[in-house]
């Protein structure tokens, strides 16, 4: 038996100039099956540049990336989720029209219908199914009790959560999550960190681009640092913590 | 059968809206709006709002262009009954097909843009066809003359059928049976009726939330996996049938198709019936579609005389003052009271007569004390 | 050669009024990021004051001339215009000269208009989404136009070209071709002159004083404008009233060439929105090439060729061209990326 450990997301010598400017050289990232994978830096490291290469927002210049076997460079958005790999915002992206339970329900129905299909026989109140999943996901994250509100409505830290369970109901294969304490206060930093080590349990893979040390360290498994463009240093949390180059481009920069 | 099914409420307002259309002979006597005319223009004008706002009302998209898909309507329904039959089955079944296919090539190609850069788009299109239909495709479309019946069309089906040309020009029948006023106006009516139940078949469908979600943030829908242009393509081509019917059904009524039909003055109208009942609201279009034509049907009819007798019970010099001020206002100025209630919607009340509506409901629920019951929010919102 | 010549210049007029309009809607869109509906109807609204004036000044007092008999035997009616009256000889002159004079009173009033719009209207709706402001502005639109015909009727009103300017110039002989070859309307000379020199006085304006350039600042980053500790919506509330002047002095030169009517604005707004967009949102110059571009690209296909190998083309062309353009290149000629995509 091959007891290598499964790479389901492969950023294969990836290059990105804007003009003469390199946002990224030379990344090689390889994100096991199940694991938590975050990759850390400074501002302005490229991180974010990073985040819309893989989801394919950002044509790379040079190199690939690939999930599972799968190119995703110049793929839409759409179809690079309906191949499992799902995106949470930076700021929260929701409906704020619709009410929360609709949103929830919505991503439901992408998993099962697909990208198109004209459903009109059966009304939204005859989804059961479909409903049933989504106030359990709600439930989860504890907004059940809200669900017939707008979601325009919200607190920040309430829409954060309406977004994870959207995404959650999907049951991605690769969750891809943006700085998803950012802009928060301590408050809902702290609950969003409670859900996200919540759903850590249901092992699904991730990948977690953050600032903030802090939320990295209670969450991930494995952790690649970012400065200048490069990966600098790679290992478990605990390498990274005491690693000195790590502690450079932290404090020479700014500390979190 | 999930096909016929609404949820109970839904059903209370399509019971409801049923009886109001069907009633409309009894209920607009007082208001004397009560002959066949005026009454089919109500229930066209309203079908083709329901459908205008599949489209504006759910996804967002303000077209400019939808007069042209009704412009396509009434050439096909006239048309059918030149060459084919006098029946109005296939007229109504060409038309919507007809306006189909026009609307899935404009929309194809105009959503493939959002924002105003759509509403351009759709505005060119429409523009595009109406000069054509005044120039270059007159022998479809007759020009300036109007498309017309005449009593030596073909109609091959009537014939294979043994009718006898007669001496004047036959009207349009559904199964034998002439559809001359009230007749007309039931026929149209039962057609709206279908077109409002499929309207609320949309609201309440897994794909009329897509569709309302397009419009509140495209952007995670992508992300969410869906592929939004076909959701809004198809929007786009259910509303293009809505305006082809109803343009069917104006030739039904008035066997005549004229170019004028297709202006963007006349897109511009249906976005003004849209918005002013309520935009996304299901009755909303159809009571703005109302409100306009009748107001329209009544202002325009308005002259001086009876400015002055309206006015009477004012002193002679203040009368004709006023006389004078109103005179604009009506007859030939009636369109610029339109457009003045309609700025004043547009600038206080966005939402329209249905928002209107519910404001005025809660003030009235409020000091009742019997507010809504909204449970107080937990976490403060930012 | 001639005919290419020739269709060159009947474009370039019609052109030239596109242009002018397309510029004060793209600078209102730059500026206070408003879609103007209503920009047609201050084009519209500067033809009209050429009426006016002309109304105005051919307005008549009769007298009874006792002296005199008429053929008929009865007292000769004199009909003085006041403008003779007041000003004697200058007077008829002036009433020939009515069009041009009109710009006088076209300007002030364009301004004031301009300016109570923006200040009245427009500015509670930067917030409010595009949709919208199409809306209010549409609105306005059919207002402004239903004001004028419920005051000056439906049909168009013909205003004449001054004396001095009737009849058509031998463009061919300038360029050496022979005599009579190549004429041209000597009013739509002047006009495309007139519009050329407005165009250049606008961008002129905007480029060399500090006035102008606040504003182009403002068109780039409004924020940091702002920061700066600059009003600036003072400045693009003048520059609405600018655009108005604009659309205004080139509906007054405009009426001798059509005969104004109260749905001219609906009319040219559609077409001019059509430039802007071709030209690029935003962009000023982008304004300014596809006016003139649309305007010679339609003069071109409505020669009798190009209908006989392509029908209907000139009804069309325009709308094409805007299509063709917003599908490949969707910021238009010369426009910034990303404006208004949602």
């Amino acid at each position: 038996m091959d007891q290598r450990p499964n790479i389901v997301l492969h950023v294969d010598d990836v290059f990105k100039s804007f003009g003469g400017l390199h946002a990224l050289s030379d990344i090689d990232l390889q994100v096991e099956e199940g694991k938590t994978h975050a990759i850390i830096g400074p501002n302005g490291a490229g991180k974010s540049t990073l985040l819309n290469v893989i989801i394919g927002r950002i044509p790379p210049s040079r190199g690939a990336v690939v999930f599972d076997g799968t190119i995703l460079t110049g793929k839409k958005p759409h179809e690079i989720n309906q191949l499992g790999v799902v995106r949470v915002f930076q700021t929260p992206e929701i409906f704020p029209d619709l009410s929360v339970l609709q949103n929830v329900m919505t991503p439901a129905f992408a998993k099962r219908d697909g990208a198109f299909r004209v459903a009109l026989a059966r009304p939204l109140e005859r989804e059961t199914g479909i409903r049933d999943e989504a106030l359990h996901m709600l439930e989860d994250v504890g907004l059940v009790d809200r669900r017939e509100v707008h979601a325009g409505a919200l607190s920040r830290g309430d829409k954060r959560r309406l977004e994870l369970a959207m995404c959650l109901i999907q049951k991605p294969r690769l969750l891809l999550l943006d700085e998803p304490t950012a802009g928060m206060s301590r408050h809902d930093t702290n609950t969003t960190i409670e859900l996200l080590k919540k759903i850590k349990s249901r092992g699904m893979t991730k990948v977690i681009i953050e600032h903030d040390m802090h939320v990295v360290f209670s969450l991930a498994d494995k952790i690649s640092v970012l400065a200048g463009g490069r990966i600098i240093a790679e290992g478990l949390p605990s390498e990274v913590r005491g690693d000195p180059r790590v502690q450079e481009a932290y404090l020479g920069g700014e500390h979190a | 059968m999930d096909i016929l099914v609404l949820p109970r409420k839904d059903l209370i307002v399509f019971i409801c809206f049923a009886v109001v259309v069907l009633a409309m002979p009894i209920w607009l006597t007082p208001f004397g709006a009560a002959y066949p005319g005026l009454m089919q223009k109500f229930v066209i004008f309203a079908l083709f709002a329901v459908g205008y706002n599949i489209l504006f009302g759910l996804t967002g998209y303000l077209s400019f262009g939808h007069a042209a898909f009704l412009g396509v309507g009434s050439y096909t329904a006239v048309w059918s009954f030149k060459l084919l039959t006098m029946d109005v089955l296939p007229a109504l079944v060409l038309a919507v097909v007809l306006s189909g296919i026009f609307s899935l090539a404009i929309g194809y190609v105009s959503l493939r843009r959002s924002g105003i850069y759509f509403s351009i788009l759709t505005l060119a299109f429409a523009q595009m066809c109406y000069n054509l239909a005044y120039s270059v495709l007159t022998p479809i479309t007759n020009g300036e003359t109007s498309l017309q019946l005449s009593r030596l069309d073909a109609r091959v089906v009537d014939a294979a059928f043994g009718v006898v040309r007669g001496e004047r020009l036959p009207s349009p029948s559904l199964f034998g049976v002439e559809l001359g006023g009230h007749a007309g106006f039931y026929l149209c009516a039962v057609v709206l009726l279908v077109a409002f139940f499929v309207a609320q078949k949309v609201f309440n469908s897994p794909f009329g939330m897509m569709l309302k979600a397009i419009k509140s943030n495209q952007t995670r829908m992508s992300y969410t996996g869906f592929n939004t242009r076909p959701y809004a393509l198809a929007a786009f081509v259910i509303s293009g049938m809505y305006a082809g019917l109803a343009g069917g059904l104006l030739a039904v009524t008035d066997p005549l198709a004229g170019a004028e039909r297709m202006q963007w003055t006349a897109s511009g109208e249906v976005v003004l019936m849209t918005i002013l009942g309520g935009v996304g609201t299901l009755i909303g279009p159809v009571i703005g579609a109302w409100l306009i034509k009748y107001l329209e049907n009544i202002f325009s009819a308005f002259n001086d005389a009876m400015l002055h007798r309206t006015f009477s019970f004012l002193p002679d010099g203040l009368q004709d003052g006023v006389v004078a001020v109103a005179s604009k206002f009506v007859g030939e100025g009636w369109h610029l009271t339109l457009g003045l209630v309609f700025m004043l919607v547009v600038i206080f009340l966005p939402g329209g007569i249905m928002e209107g509506a519910r404001r005025i409901r809660m003030a009235f629920g409020q000091r009742s004390g019997s507010a809504p019951q909204t449970k107080p929010d937990p976490v403060p919102a930012e | 050669m001639d005919a290419i010549l020739a269709q060159l210049l009947n474009g370039l007029d019609k052109g030239g009024a596109y242009a002018l309009i397309a510029l004060g809607l793209t600078l209102v869109f730059g500026t206070l990021g408003v879609v103007n509906f209503a920009h047609g109807a201050l084009f519209m609204l500067g033809a009209f004051c050429a009426v006016t004036i002309r109304l105005l000044l051919s307005m008549e007092t009769v007298t009874i001339d006792p002296e005199k008999l008429s053929p008929w035997g009865t007292p000769l009616e004199v009909r003085t215009p006041l403008a003779q009256q007041w000003f004697g000889d200058w007077g008829s002159v002036m009433l020939d000269y009515s069009v041009p004079l009109a710009i006088l009173l076209a300007v002030p009033i364009m301004l004031i208009l301009g300016i109570v719009m923006e200040r009245g209207l427009i500015k509670h709706f930067y917030k409010r989404p595009h949709a919208e402001q199409i809306l209010v502005t549409f609105g306005l639109a059919i207002v402004l136009q239903e004001i004028v015909k419920a005051f000056f009727g439906p049909n168009p009103i013909p205003q004449p070209v001054p004396t001095d300017f009737r009849g058509a110039a031998d463009v061919g002989a300038w360029f050496g071709l022979q005599a009579g070859a190549v004429t041209y309307p000597v009013w739509r000379l002047v006009y495309l002159l007139f519009s050329v020199g407005i165009l250049a006085a606008v961008f002129a304006f905007l480029r060399f004083t500090t006035f102008g350039m606040v504003v182009r600042a403002g068109m780039a980053d409004r924020e940091t404008v702002g920061i700066l500790g600059i009003n600036i919506d003072r400045r693009f509330t003048i520059m609405f009233g600018l655009a108005a002047v604009v659309a205004g002095v080139a509906g007054v030169m405009y009426t001798p060439l059509l005969p104004p009517n109260y749905h001219l604005g609906m009319d040219f707004l559609v077409l001019s929105f059509v430039v802007v967009v071709v030209g690029g949102m935003g962009s000023l110059p982008g304004a300014v090439a596809a006016g003139f571009l649309l305007g010679i690209v339609q003069s071109f296909a409505s020669m009798t060729e190009i209908k006989s190998l392509l029908p209907g083309i000139d009804q069309i062309i325009i709308y094409l061209i805007a299509v063709i353009i917003l599908l490949v290149r969707p910021r238009g000629l010369l426009g910034r990326s990303g404006v208004m995509e949602t």
